[in-house]
């Protein structure tokens, strides 16, 4: 039985190298409405996400919602167990599945097939697995005899037609979905929308992050509103995306009265 | 309640695992035997923090095809497309052997004989080193996206670096094999003496990827100074020069650790065999090194990612 608990987690960023690379996030931070702090060793940290504390079962469908910067990716991240928590503890059980890349290790300079044994092999697959998911692949992406030609002469189409086709070749007991994976063109959507609903409903438990307010009402059970790395809101999609949409209106046309 | 290891199957393999320990299999979402399960928490016991940085270390040993298969998919995408491939890396270094050669044997006026054949596989040898060593201090940074979006053991971001210089290595070896051809050299039974020696090289090496990775996703001055260093050792180490060449105190030459290690692998295929303060030093320093490097490894793991 697939199980997802986060208890008090809070990640800090430490800003540690004094150069424009830091300051360049420093400003992003800022910008984004982060706080920065300072942690006990006195070091500029940025809180991603603070005391976030919810815990997932079987059969729910959880979606993120909050402005850019509020901590959605992040908490994907620490989910997957990318980020180790700086306070509290998580714990994931069952297999997990997150789509946090569009073209995450692909390489330019192989071909389609290699691609997909790389994905298969990054996913511990077998090897007769890693054939049937070429397989599969071929099918959706419909990529023709350019799956044996390096990525690089793709077409932008193509590129997003294997990664996407590579992300949902695998039927995980607990996915993690960022925003990026509904974007698409439309024509593409409606064949992939079937695709992604599949694996979305042979998923024990989801958690969707995403700016799509529909998407998050007809898919989700329960939606958690993040701000500045905070749980602002938990509850049932309407009234939480009620609330969400609400603040949001007001900050757009008064500004001052939000800041 | 989670299931997280079917019970009977445990006991039949005599499994003695307790709660705990099983609570911090992250590293097990690779076996599909029973449903992973990953556990973090802030506050890490020394013991735990050891635990994961094991079951890191032993996940990418079970994950050693993809090492293998990254590996050699990097070498055909650096070479796609050119016509000599990755023998081209042989015949730079077969150029590189001979103008040097030429050039060192006029200056210090040694008999070509003796001195191309040392010369061929001391190069090879060092580029082996150099490469692995400046290709270590881009372990992790270099693969910040996977790093930043997968949870894949860090071991294998350096096993793949070191599978890499291998296949470079096993290219360049077409040289040292014309060359003592050439020449006529047969190191004889002395040559096995290197199996060893290839073991020492392959755990520092994997040990060197990942102190240096994570040395350097934290601290990015490190790799111009690394560079530095290594330029130096080129030059202090007899990789260009015979040992022989040392009048007073070549004794004290095992004391660098560069020319210890360097020895164990080239005394062997010149058919000598390493005396055993060589030995002693090779084997010390690589103990040195790997503790060292699981000591910072169990330290900084769960902070990799955020240095990217």
């Amino acid at each position: 039985m697939a199980q997802v608990e986060l208890d008090a987690v809070s990640i800090d960023f430490p800003l540690y190298h004094g150069n424009a690379r830091s300051l360049k996030r420093t400003v992003v931070a800022a910008a984004a409405g982060r706080r920065l702090a300072t942690d006990p060793q006195h070091r500029v940290v940025v809180q991603a996400l603070r005391g976030i504390s919810f815990a997932l079962g079987p059969g729910d469908r959880l979606g993120l919602i909050g402005g850019n910067g509020a901590g959605k990716t992040t908490l994907l991240r620490t989910m997957a167990g990318i980020y180790a928590p700086v306070h509290g503890r998580i714990r994931v059980v069952g297999q997990l599945h997150a789509l946090l890349d569009p073209s995450l290790g692909m390489n330019p300079e192989l071909t389609g097939r290699e691609n997909i044994m790389l994905r298969g092999l990054y996913g511990g697959l077998s090897r007769g697995r890693i054939s049937q998911l070429e397989e599969d692949v071929q099918d959706f992406a419909e990529l023709g005899e350019f799956i044996d030609l390096p990525l690089r002469i793709y077409s932008a189409g193509m590129v997003v037609r294997l990664g996407f086709a590579l992300a949902t070749a695998i039927e995980p007991q607990v996915l993690l979905m960022d925003e990026w994976f509904l974007a698409g063109d439309a024509g593409f959507m409606d064949k992939a929308r079937a695709r992604l609903e599949r694996m979305v409903s042979g998923a024990e438990i989801l958690v969707l992050s995403s700016h799509q307010h529909d998407i998050i009402a007809k898919w989700c059970t329960r939606v958690i509103w993040l701000d500045q790395g905070r749980i602002v809101a938990d509850g049932e999609p309407e009234p939480v995306l009620q609330q969400y949409l609400g603040h949001a209106l007001v900050r757009s046309e008064n500004p001052l009265a939000a800041a | 309640m989670p299931r997280v290891l079917p019970v009977a199957g445990a006991e039949w393999i005599g499994y003695r695992a307790t709660r705990m320990q099983l609570a911090l299999q992250e590293g097990a979402s690779r076996s599909r035997a029973f449903e992973p399960v990953l556990a973090l928490s802030a506050e890490l016991s020394l013991a735990s923090r050891h635990h994961l940085a094991r079951n890191d270390l032993t996940a990418a040993i079970r994950n050693y095809r993809l090492c293998w298969v990254l590996a050699c998919l990097d070498i055909k995408a650096r070479y796609r497309g050119s016509l000599l491939g990755p023998f081209w890396l042989t015949l730079s270094t077969a150029v590189m052997v001979s103008a040097l050669g030429f050039l060192y044997s006029t200056l210090f006026r040694t008999n070509l004989h003796d001195y191309l054949p040392f010369l061929a596989l001391s190069l090879v040898l060092w580029g082996f080193v150099q490469n692995l060593v400046t290709e270590s201090c881009t372990a992790f940074t270099s693969q910040e996206g996977m790093i930043r979006s997968l949870a894949m053991p860090f071991f294998v971001y350096a096993g793949c670096i070191v599978l890499r210089n291998v296949l470079v290595l096993a290219h360049n070896i077409v040289v040292i094999a014309v060359v003592f051809a050439i020449f006529a050299i047969w190191p004889g039974w002395a040559a096995l003496a290197i199996l060893p020696a290839a073991l020492v090289w392959l755990v520092d090496g994997i040990a060197v990827a990942v102190a240096l990775g994570a040395f350097c996703a934290r601290f990015r001055d490190v790799p111009p100074i690394v560079a530095s260093v290594m330029q130096i050792a080129f030059f202090v180490t007899p990789i260009i020069w015979k040992p022989e060449l040392i009048q007073h105190g070549r004794r004290f030459l095992p004391v660098n650790p560069f020319f210890s290690l360097l020895e164990i692998v080239r005394a062997p295929l010149l058919g000598a065999l390493p005396s055993w303060q060589v030995w002693v030093s090779a084997v010390g320093y690589s103990a040195v090194i790997c503790a060292a490097s699981w000591v910072l490894f169990v330290r900084v793991r769960g902070r990799l990612a955020f240095w990217l």
